[in-house]
């Protein structure tokens, strides 16, 4: 235990050092505050510092005795609303994947992939709470979390007396929000990962074996990886950079659906057997489009929330964000346009959220111009992704591998490239004078993370599949999964239904 | 009585009723159906492999009518459903033994007046 140590910390603020020992928090808690400002454009800090005053002079004149040890109260209930409401818009998100995914499955599995996503919502939520967030940030080793499991603390924050932090959770000891706040931001988080899986294994996998997989993956899966890089574990240690998870969420989440797909197979009719490429058109553009656009909307407190502070860099994490987005539309309408001969619909959404994707690890520590070349790049390849998964017979409905892996490995390499320290101090990119460091970093982070989240997943595919079964009989996948699992129809056409019924009770 | 079934394409049926109005038809049964002819379908793309769409949406209308009114129904479904190119569609003329109006218990060309 060494307070006095220059503490290592990623930019998005997480604390990596070990907990503290109860007898020396006082003296950690200056440290930690001031290592918080560091962190942050200076510009920023005397934005900060000047809202803060005004704030806190009308309302609290309390927390004003020790200017650096309690946390304002103001500023407390403005970063639990920021991190609330943030929160509360990647809870949309599940809305815009239950209307992606759907749309781009066919009519006669419409209801099974809405129910999976439904219910997606609450295992995450139960699991995370059980033993999710205690693994990815309760106090444990460098490698996994060990305290907190079902939320149990104890923990003190947020921080408003001068007792300093007292708890089980200190990698999150540096954002000063209660710990419920810690947790339901963290928890949505969790929700996404889970539902990536559903739309590249859906139309032939197992109602149940899909919903036992989704449970195991919030509860052992995401929150190992996710303890290495936010949970003060030993990638944050090196140095590891991500700020609102590129790798941690969406390449776990990407590489846990490859798997899927692999486990399971093509749906039947996808792939002759001369080997050519068959279209199965999804149901509804509409549907997909509208998710499209609420996943973008959601993506606004994906990563902008992730400063888990209200703070002005919200405003430049947001504009990175929009602007990533924009370009990945632009370059994968012009690049399936060029390359396929017509701007494809579900390549152009495809292509917003590749952008997103990408831009998630560094939208807090890149320029607003070097966000549009992250996703003018994400934008070509997810489009080239989809066709080359295509061509080597990985079967996706939805191109979730070719958003969430291809380009949640792009985003995160991509930390090592743009990273400028011109605009947050801390991390620097090939581009900007940093040399290979970073990239070094980046790169070891995206393999050690794959090659865990491979092998764990083909263990949990495994196991699930020995223990349920994991695809639909033919008959099943003919007849959709609709009818022949759910016993349920998206749009019944049915003689027995509506107006036929009210006449014959006539 | 003659049975008259036309297959037309879609955007021509308010044109086809139109004009089978004028020559006094009062009722007409339509269903949508699929089919090809020497049109053959089109091919589509999605998420760069191609498909072809074979069965093209079509409009079947089935009109039942006294002897004495077919060619003027003929006339008018030719003249209005045209376009001049493939796919205009085709129509058949078939004998009826007998109609009934379940209403009135009708029959014969009552039923269909």
């Amino acid at each position: 235990m060494t307070p006095d140590a220059a503490p290592r910390r990623n930019l998005n603020g997480y604390d990596t050092r070990p907990a503290l020992a109860p007898g020396t928090v006082t003296k950690e808690k200056t440290t930690m505050k001031q290592n918080r400002q560091h962190t942050r454009p200076a510009r920023a800090i005397a934005a900060a510092a000047g809202a803060l005053a005004i704030a806190s002079g009308a309302a609290h004149a309390a927390a004003a005795e020790d200017a650096v040890a309690p946390l304002d109260q103001t500023q407390v209930l403005l970063d639990t609303m920021w991190v609330m409401t943030a929160g509360f818009l990647v809870f949309f998100m599940n809305a815009g994947f239950a209307l992606v995914e759907s749309g781009f499955c066919r009519s006669k599995n419409a209801v099974n992939i809405l129910t999976k996503n439904f219910i997606v919502v609450a295992i995450a939520s139960l699991m995370f709470w059980a033993t999710g967030f205690a693994l990815m940030f309760g106090d444990g080793s460098a490698f996994i979390g060990l305290n907190g499991f079902f939320l149990a603390g104890p923990d003190n924050s947020p921080l408003t007396d001068s007792t300093g932090y007292q708890g089980v959770f200190s990698s999150l000891a540096w954002t000063g929000v209660p710990l419920e706040a810690k947790f339901f931001f963290q928890l949505v988080f969790a929700a996404t990962a889970a539902t990536i899986v559903s739309g590249a294994v859906a139309e032939r996998i197992k109602f149940q074996a899909y919903i036992l997989f989704a449970a195991l993956l919030v509860a052992v899966m995401y929150p190992v990886t996710g303890h290495w890089i936010w949970g003060g574990g030993w990638l944050a240690n090196l140095g590891f950079h991500d700020f609102a998870g590129s790798t941690v969420v969406h390449s776990v989440g990407g590489w846990a659906a490859l798997l899927g797909i692999l486990f399971l197979g093509p749906r039947i009719g996808k792939y002759g057997k001369d080997g050519s490429i068959n279209a199965i058109p999804g149901h509804s553009m509409a549907l997909a489009t509208l998710g499209g656009l609420i996943l973008w909307l959601g993506w606004f407190g994906f990563n902008p929330g992730s400063t888990m502070a209200a703070n002005t860099d919200i405003a430049r994490i947001a504009v990175t964000t929009a602007m990533a987005a924009a370009a990945g539309v632009a370059a994968a309408t012009a690049y399936a346009w060029l390359r396929l001969g017509t701007p494809d619909l579900s390549m152009i959404v495809n292509g917003s959220l590749a952008g997103l994707v990408a831009i998630t690890a560094s939208c807090a520590v890149v320029s607003i111009t070097d966000s549009v070349f992250i996703g003018l790049i994400a934008g070509a390849l997810v489009v080239e992704a989809v066709i080359t998964f295509d061509k080597l017979h990985i079967d996706d409905p939805v191109g979730a591998t070719s958003v969430h892996l291809v380009n949640g490995i792009w985003g995160t390499l991509a930390v090592g490239l743009f990273a400028n320290p011109a605009v947050q101090d801390g991390v620097t990119g090939l581009f900007h004078g940093g040399g290979f460091r970073q990239l070094g970093v980046q790169v070891l982070g995206v393999a050690v993370v794959g090659a865990f989240t491979v092998a764990l997943s083909a263990a949990l595919w495994f196991v699930t599949r020995a223990v349920l079964g994991m695809r639909v009989s033919p008959d099943e996948e003919y007849m959709g999964l609709d009818k022949s699992e759910m016993g349920l129809e998206a749009y019944p056409s049915d003689v027995t239904t509506g107006e036929y019924t009210r006449a014959r009770e006539a | 009585m003659k049975k008259v079934e036309a297959i037309i394409k879609p955007f021509k049926l308010e044109e086809v009723k139109e004009a089978l109005s004028a020559v006094g038809i009062q009722g007409i049964t339509v269903t949508e159906v699929k089919g090809f002819g020497r049109q053959k379908g089109h091919k589509e793309l999605y998420r760069g492999a191609e498909y072809v769409v074979e069965f093209l949406p079509k409009v079947k209308l089935e009109i039942v009518i006294p002897d004495d009114k077919l060619e003027g129904v003929v006339n008018a479904i030719v003249k209005a459903a045209s376009t001049g190119r493939i796919g205009d569609g085709k129509l058949f003329v078939s004998i009826v033994d007998d109609a009934i109006r379940i209403r009135t218990g009708e029959s014969g060309n009552l039923a269909i007046e």
